[in-house]
Order: C-alpha cells, then structure tokens, then sequence
C-alpha cells in the first residue's frame, strides 16, 4: 500500500490530535507532514489556561472557613486552609461539598472537552488524555481534581521529572492512593507501590522491600485542605532505608530522583507513549530508540513525541488505522469534523459513559485498558449508532450502569435537599440536542465534483482504507435527493462504519 | 469442558441467519444441530451493586452485640423471618425462607478477601475481576471462563448480561460477554439496513488486523441479536413475573434457559445498596424486587424440571460495618454472605457459621472464606472448567456443589 501526503497528514492529525477539523481538511493535500508536525507543535507552545470551574458556592464555604481559621490563628493573608479545618465543617457543609464536587466534576469534564475539540494547542490536550489515563485518578473534590488537570496540561509536554514530581505530591493523588495513611511507625504501601507498578518502573523492576523502604520515604508527604502540598515532618520516618540498594535517610523527593535515575522508568514510558501513539503491539526496536533517547534527552516528553511523529515508521502502513478509538477521541473526532452546537454539553459525559469511558472516573488505578478492550457487541452497536444519534437529536435510550462512587448512596439524602440545586437529569432519554450545521460542513466541498464527493469524504473521515465492499455499503446508505442530503447521509454513513472505529 | 457450540442455524423465522459465513459453520465440527441436551448447567448471578448489608440479611437476631450495635436499625427476632433458632432472614425475602425449607437455598457467611478495600469501584473490580487485594487485573473471571471455555466460539452469547453495558465480569482477553437488556430493542437496533450490509461483508481474513476484529465482533453482534430475540420469544414463560427491572430480567432468563441456548451464564444487576441514609425502606424496596423475581423464577424452573441445572448466586462488593451511623444507615464494611439457590445443592442451609461477632476488626466483621474459593468451586464443579487456570492461583473448593 502506498501511503500518500494526506493519508500521511490524516494519520497524524488523527494520533498526534483528536482528528481532523474543517481548518485542517484544506491542508491535508498541500503540506509535508514534517510541516504540518511543525505547526501542531507550534499551536501547543502556549501554557494552558487553568480551568477554575470550582462553584461560588463552595468556594464560599471554604472561604469561610479559611477567614474564621485566619482570624482565629491570626494568621494574616493566604495562609492556606489546612487540615484541622475539614473537621471544622458541619456535617451539612460536607456533605455539600461533596454533592457539589460531583457536579463541578462534570462542569469541568465538559470544559476540558471543549478544549480537546476546539482548542488549537491539540498535541497537548492529546498528551494531557494520555497523561490523564496514566496517572489515573479517582477522587470526588473538584479542588484536587482541578489542580491535578492542571498540572497534567501544564507539564503534559514539559519534563516527565516535573510532571512526576507534581503529580506524586498533589493533593489528588496522595489523596487517592492513602499517602495521608502513610505514617512513621504505621506505613501503608498502596502509593509507593503504585508509583512504582504504574507511573515509573513497571511490573518486575522493583522488589517487596523496595515498595517497603519506599514507603517509609514518603511518610509525611500530605496536603492541605486548599489542595497545597504539605510536608509534615512530624509523621515523617527519618530512620535509615535501603532503596534500590542503596542506603540512606531518604525522603519522598529522593525516591523520585532514583526512579528517574533508572532506565527502566524511561523504558516503561515510552512504551506506553508508543502503545498510545503508534501501534498497540510494540515494536521492540523502535520502543528501545525511543526508550534510549527519552532518556539521554532527560525526559523531555516534547522531544520523545518529535521523535515518533517524524520518523518514518510512524507513517509505515501498519501503523495507520490500527489503533482503536477511546470513546472520548470517537466523540471529540465527531465533533471536529462536523460544526455543531450542543445545548447541553453534559450530555457528552453520559455518551462517553455509556461507551465505557467517563473522565475523572478511571475504572481503576491502572486507567483504562483501550484497546479490544473498548469493544464488545453491545459497546460496538451503540458506537456505531452514535453518528445517527446526533444527526437525528434522539433520545439515548440505553442506561448507564450505576456508580457508587459517584452517586455516593445519595438517593433520599432529603436533608441536603436545601443546599443542593435541582440536578439535571442527564439520564436515559435525554435528548443529544446537538444542532450540527450541515451547510457550514458541506460548502467546504463545494470544488468537488458529485461523482467524487463520496471518495472525498471518505478520504477524511477514514484513515483504514475501505474496502470496494464497504464503499458499495455506504453508497447504498446515501440520500441523493440534493448535494446537501447526500453530503450529510455520505458522512453520517461513513461514521457508522466499523472503519470510522480506528484512527 | 468445553462448551458446546451449538447451532442457530436453525431459526427460520429470522433473517440472520443468512448472515452467517460459511466459515462458522466449520465451527460446528460436526456437532449435531439442534438443542443442549438437558442437565445443560448454567450459573446466574445477580450482584447487588453498592455493597448490602449483610448483617441485615441474614440475621443474628439473637446476639448482644448485633442488638446492641443496632439500636433503631437492627431487626428484632419477632420482625424477621426466622430460618434457625439464632438466624433470621429480612423480612422481604419471604420466598427465600421457603426455599431455605425446601433444600433449595444454601447460605455461605462471612465471605471476602484480605485487606478488604472500602472503594466501592476498587472492591467491585476485585471481585469481578477475581484479583487479590493487591493486584490489578483488566479481565473478568468470567470473561476469563469464556476465554478458555468458548475458543471459536461462534457467537458472544455464552455470557449473557441482562443490561444495557457490559460488566467487567464478562470481559475476557478474546472472548466476551453479550450486554442486552431488551432484546427486542438491541435486534432492531443492530438489524438495520446499514450494520446489516455490513455485517454482510464479513472480511474473510484470519482476525489480526482490529478492522478485522471490528467486523467479526458485528457480525456476531448482529447475529446474536437476532438468536437471543428469537428465543426469548420462542418459549415464553407462562409464569407471571413481576413488571419490575429484575422480574423482567428474569423472564427473559426463564425463557432462554428452556430453549436451551447456548448460554452457560446469566449476569443482572440490582441497586443501589449503598445503604448511608434511611437503610430499611432502600434495602426492603429492593429485597422485595429480588425476591419477588426469584420465587417466580424459581417455581418456573422447577415446573419445567430445569432447576436442578440452574445455580442462582448472590454476591455484593463488601458489607456494611456492624454499627449503624447516625443517620439511619450503615457504611462500608467488609466481609458479607452469599446465597446459592438450586436444585443441584449437595449441602444446603447455612454452610458455615456466621461471621463472628465478638471478634470484630476496628468493628468489621472478618471473613472466614474467600470468595475466590467460591470462584473456583463454581468453575470447576458447576462450569466443569480449569478453576486454578482462570483464577491464576490454586483455591481450596467448597462442597456445597
């Protein structure tokens, strides 16, 4: 198979983005991959701006307490909240905050959706997802879930030293893998363990005693109610440990420094950003070069991706169309492709859930698995359904399985009634209301002949080559009535296919 | 064992089974079409999501410490329904004391895993996943079954999950499960025009490519569709079931087990348990949905002599600490009991003690079983399948079956 200029520029916008959009559709035939990589690194030069989607009304009781705690210490300024004063909430207030953080989650989700869709600083949003999936996260307080986002997007292009180091001491995190458990005398392993297995080293690379030791290291790592990072000396173990075999009274800081020291991190992480990026099955030389220069370039998470995006292997025609789309890059493709305004954007959350895949909800501490794994008969029916869905604004009509997790057991919590606002039912039978503008999308076509209007579209929209049989497939699923009719159903057609699946 | 691949070629009434590639039918090797023969055994499972409590379902009714611990949410002996002189049911599970009567119930206590996790997602991904505590796993123990059990298996539905979303349980690393809730919904919603011309076009290819792998899961997909919605037609239960959620599961349950599908195992859901607030009215609403579905289900297998190959179990993510809170409802404990209900009990009634009282952890019960051995006795003596293989360790088996 040959691989032409914009299949090449396809596939790229399809890994390194979250797909093509109208802007970059009229590139696709007139740049050099090389070029286009260029200017896709050049869009996410920026710092991203911080997502603050925090509600007045919980800043307002965290405000409170943190000026009655001020006043009461008179500590002056921004001294941050700290931790004696959670137990200073009212059951009430609490209980409200974590209402509330459930629903700032989703406003949150929604908002970094719409950066995924329509931000230019693509490549980062797409590092940040993968980032997102590797330091998997699962806990309902929109503070720590926000500066942990955060910290992804700002590091997700930096320095994987840095983006370890913030992300092992948020409050997210420390949170979620019980460092606050983690004391002098009474060590609890879970975060040094998964530091380890998850974010660094990898499964085999490290011993019991070593998970042991680690631990004892990171005693005293903690955070305060404002989400801060706190040190507190007194919990801390200032005994001797061995790590690594190598001795000494080390700290949480020193741990990261030996994990970064070893090659094995920088193996471990660039396979995985390979398995993202390029090919579910690795291949071991190409991991190797990577792993190697990831390494002796000292982590730089920018150059790592320059290096996959600009080889030539990146382009050879096994790794085109061979990855499995999650279900946020199905969705966030689709809204790309076609113009479209959705009323109710949290709808998108309960679309994603429904495929399997709901941000700041990993399935567990090892993220979600991709791959086949997205796919069983009834995940693939409804993905391939989804199109038609939008174009028709219908009603979803399949339920979500429930989450504890996020319901809480909040089912007759009548007292909190007052304090929480009437939630949305974003449930089954809520309509998409998605209002895509059909003629925006067609008059960029508006060059192409009829009779080759199909193999255009099918030019961007599939990356996997179809075959003469699906082609025949999707030209008997079309509405010739007008040019505009046939563009929509052509698309809408394509969409629904298996093919439309991978990127 | 493995399981028999059974035919469906014989529906006539639908069009699938054209879509068939000829290729499927070399899976049949020789196989004689038709029906499963019966004693054809199949599992049930039905999880309550959000971790029930226990102590209220089973009941020491006459300990101290229950009581005592339970001052406004604990049951009296006179309020529940007693099964021995210590141990009572809750109330709504009137049909399960009957079947406790007769043979048909076998309760197992204080069941769950060392270093318990209170995460409701955590521990549910142990035990559907089958992992210990420590380890993180992305398949499903029946998924797992069905990797080793269904290899060119012609279609997912061996697994059968009465819901909309496929549970990790019944993901496997080949093989999974089928997700329908309504499967007259989910037959027309996979046969229309556009998935079943492409469903048509089947690529020949072994399945290495994921495009490959995209299109043999939709043609399975659309095939199963129409095999499931045609049987749950074909031998409609004659039983009245209950219009709830789970009574409807159940009949369409009914109805696939006496066409004898080739499905080996049921899975549904029931929830929320996460019982924090106003314990009793959640836990009574959806006890009576469990057991009004059950007893129905129950009578209906037996009238029909199939309940000697059926194996209903109950599982939950944890129990509920053994104090109540001060809002009427309980948090997240730990260990928890099972029930098993079938005609093909070899012990029955409670099998063990109940978890003991007075030897409580930080006030959590401690589990005397592991539910991995439950696993295995059920894979090895019920599925007849390598338990050691699928749960990647050796589990000491019970003999309840």
């Amino acid at each position: 198979m040959a691989v032409t200029v914009p299949l090449k520029n396809l596939h790229l916008l399809s890994r390194a983005c979250f797909g093509i959009n109208t802007e970059l559709i009229a590139k696709l035939n007139t740049v050099q991959p090389k070029q286009l990589y260029k200017t896709i690194v050049q869009q996410s030069s920026e710092p991203p701006v911080y997502l603050d989607k925090v509600s007045n009304s919980v800043k307002g009781i965290l405000l409170g307490i943190q000026t009655e705690k001020q006043m009461q210490d008179g500590t002056p300024g921004t001294e941050p909240m700290n931790r004696a004063a959670r137990r200073e909430l009212t059951p009430e207030q609490r209980k409200y905050l974590q209402n509330q953080s459930r629903e700032d989650i989703k406003t949150l989700s929604v908002a970094w959706m719409e950066e995924m869709a329509e931000s230019k600083a693509q490549l980062r949003e797409k590092m940040a997802f993968f980032w997102h999936g590797h330091f998997a996260c699962r806990v309902v307080n929109i503070y720590y879930q926000q500066l942990l986002l955060h910290d992804i997007r700002k590091y997700a292009l930096g320095n994987f030293g840095d983006l370890l180091r913030a992300v092992s001491k948020s409050a997210s995190m420390l949170n979620f893998l019980n460092n606050q458990q983690n004391r002098k005398q009474k060590p609890n392993e879970n975060f040094a363990r998964e530091v380890m297995e998850l974010f660094t080293l990898g499964r085999g690379n490290y011993t019991e005693k070593d998970i042991k030791e680690a631990a004892r290291a990171f005693t005293g790592w903690s955070y305060d109610f404002g989400g801060e990072f706190v040190f507190r000396k007194n919990v801390h173990d200032e005994g001797e440990k061995t790590i690594f075999n190598q001795t000494g009274n080390f700290d949480g800081d020193d741990v990261i420094d030996m994990l970064l020291a070893k090659k094995e991190t920088a193996q471990y992480i660039a396979q995985k950003i390979y398995v993202f990026f390029v090919n579910d099955t690795p291949n071991k030389e190409h991991v190797q070069w990577l792993a190697d220069r990831f390494f002796k370039n000292n982590y730089d998470i920018q150059k790592l991706l320059d290096d996959i995006f600009t080889s030539d292997w990146f382009y050879a025609p096994q790794n085109i169309g061979c990855k499995i789309k999650s279900p946020v890059e199905l969705l966030i493709g689709i809204r790309r492709v076609l113009p479209m305004q959705i009323d109710y954007p949290a709808v998108q959350l309960l679309l994603t859930r429904a495929m399997g895949q709901l941000l700041f909800y990993p399935p567990n501490v090892a993220g979600w698995p991709g791959g086949k794994a997205w796919i069983d008969s009834t995940s693939l029916i409804f993905r391939m359904r989804l199109p038609q869905l939008i174009k028709d604004d219908d009603a979803i009509d399949i339920s979500v399985k429930s989450d504890d997790d996020v319901q809480m057991g909040k089912i007759t919590a009548t007292e909190t009634q007052t304090f929480v606002r009437k939630k949305q039912a974003y449930g089954r039978g809520q309509q998409i209301s998605a209002n895509v503008n059909w003629e925006e999308y067609a008059e960029q076509f508006n060059g192409v002949p009829r009779e080759n209007l199909q193999a255009v579209l099918e030019s961007i929209l599939l990356v996997t080559p179809t075959q003469k049989a699906t082609t025949a497939v999707v030209a008997a699923n079309t509405d010739a009535s007008s040019r505009l009719t046939f563009i929509q159903s052509t698309t809408i057609a394509c969409m629904s296919t298996p093919e439309y699946q991978l990127c | 064992m493995h399981i028999q691949r059974r035919s469906f070629l014989q529906i006539s009434t639908l069009a699938t089974g054209s879509l068939l590639i000829p290729k499927l039918l070399k899976a049949f090797d020789g196989q004689p079409l038709g029906t499963v023969p019966a004693g054809n055994k199949v599992l049930i499972i039905v999880q309550f999501s959000g971790g029930n409590d226990g102590l209220n379902t089973v009941i020491p009714v006459t300990h101290d410490v229950y009581q005592k611990l339970r001052p406004t949410i604990g049951f009296k002996a006179d309020k529940a329904l007693k099964i021995t002189d210590d141990v009572a049911l809750h109330p709504a599970l009137t049909g399960l004391q009957k079947m406790y009567g007769n043979g048909d119930l076998a309760i197992l206590n204080g069941v769950g895993y060392d270093k318990p996790d209170r995460s409701h997602f955590r521990s549910m991904d142990i035990w559907q996943t089958g992992s210990s505590s420590s380890e993180v796993w992305q398949t499903g123990w029946l998924g797992r079954y069905l990797d080793h059990a269904c290899n060119n298996c012609p279609m997912p539905t061996q697994g059968l999950e009465l819901d909309d979303t496929l549970s990790l349980t019944l993901k496997g690393k080949t093989q999974k499960g089928l997700a329908v809730k309504d499967p007259k919904k989910l037959y027309t919603q996979s046969q229309q025009k556009l998935f079943k011309q492409l469903a048509a076009q089947h690529h020949e290819e072994e399945h290495e490519k994921p495009v490959d792998y995209l299109y043999k899961t939709l043609a399975q997909s659309v095939s199963s569709a129409g095999y499931i919605y045609e049987k749950t037609n074909a031998k409609a239960s004659s039983m009245s079931y209950p219009a709830t959620e789970l009574g409807k599961g159940f009949k369409n349950i009914s109805s696939l087990v006496l066409s004898d599908v080739n499905t080996k195992v049921y899975y549904i859901s029931l929830g929320s348990f996460d019982t924090h607030v106003g314990q009793q009215a959640t836990q009574q609403r959806l006890f009576k949905e469990f057991n009004d579905a059950v007893e129905v289900f129950v009578n209906d297998m037996k009238a029909n002599n199939r309940f000697q190959d059926v194996l209903l179990m109950t599982f939950s993510e944890f129990g509920r600490r053994v104090g109540q809170n001060a809002s009427g409802g309980t948090d997240h404990g730990t260990a928890n009991n099972m029930f098993f209900m079938s005609g093909g009990l070899k012990e029955k009634g409670l099998l063990n003690p109940m978890a003991d009282l007075g030897k409580l952890t930080e006030g959590d019960l401690e589990h005397s079983v592991d539910f991995k051995q439950v696993y295995s006795t059920i894979l090895s003596k019920w599925l007849g399948a390598d338990a050691d293989e699928i749960l990647g360790k050796k589990l000491q088996p019970l003999s309840f079956i």
